[in-house]
């Protein structure tokens, strides 16, 4: 009698356990993920309220992307660099990483150009979107999309 | 902290836009990964980038995770003197690294 009563308790507990055990890789397996809407919220705190124009900016990134977790990138602005008119800052922001922001480059009128190139990681296809300040208030914006064979941030060494 | 590379053209004319190029080795930990045991590795990337033309910051960069591990940086800046640019990278553990390039400007 207590044998089988003992036996009962075990069995209840290893179905609970069973449950439990199911149950949670499917939790796991749910990741951070950076939304269009976080990617929003992410824009907001960096520049603000001001309206976005398309234009004057050329992000440069291979539409096609073997592996992401080295992608070649590099932004460019249509501007002549000078005291009155140059470019103050680029962002360059992303959707669907665990985090919206990329990089953010400050710079000024000794830039002589206003450009520049590093390699980024991207953990899904999706869009980048590169918004540069210029030094009237304005801003503009290019977007590429990007499709991404191998996703940075999945494996886990 | 880790080993630095930089590429600046040792000799320009004056008012001639010249391109930089520097990388450094840098793991760029994303803290969304985890080790064997499960657990999660602690982030651990280079968040600030800045490059100064003879005392002067002409550059800077606030990087996130999504920049590759070794960020790799490749900007412009018009060369008006003759002296020596100077980079700094900071980490997340506080950690700093330096470099600097002389620049000759006829």
């Amino acid at each position: 009698m207590t044998d089988e009563s003992s036996s009962a308790v075990t069995r209840r507990t290893v179905l609970v356990g069973l449950a439990g055990a199911t149950a949670s890789p499917t939790l796991l397996v749910r990741r951070a993920e950076a939304t269009p809407e976080t990617m929003k919220a992410a824009i907001h705190q960096v520049i603000g309220e001001s309206p976005v124009r398309k234009g004057k900016v050329t992000l440069d990134i291979p539409p096609l992307v073997e592996n992401g977790n080295t992608i070649a990138m590099s932004v460019s602005v249509d501007s002549p660099m000078t005291e009155k008119d140059h470019v103050k800052a680029i962002h360059v922001f992303n959707e669907k990483n665990p985090q919206p922001n990329i990089i953010s480059v400050h710079l000024g009128p000794r830039a002589g150009k206003a450009a520049f190139s590093t390699r980024i990681r991207l953990a899904d296809s999706q869009n980048v979107l590169a918004i540069a300040e210029l030094s009237d208030g304005s801003l503009w914006s290019d977007t590429v999309e990007v499709i991404v064979t191998i996703a940075a941030c999945l494996e886990y060494n | 902290m880790a080993r630095t590379l930089i590429n600046v053209p040792p000799k320009a004319k004056r008012g001639q836009v010249i391109e930089i190029k520097t990388l450094i080795s840098h793991v760029m930990e994303t803290g969304y990964r985890r080790n064997e045991s499960g657990l999660p590795i602690p982030r651990d990337i280079i968040n600030l980038f800045v490059c100064t033309y003879n005392g002067t910051e002409i550059f800077r960069a606030d990087l996130h995770q999504a920049i590759a591990a070794n960020p790799f940086i490749t900007f412009f800046t018009v060369a008006t003197e003759s002296g020596t640019l100077e980079f700094r990278w900071t980490d997340d553990n506080g950690q700093v690294e330096t470099a600097a390039a002389k620049i000759t400007v006829e």
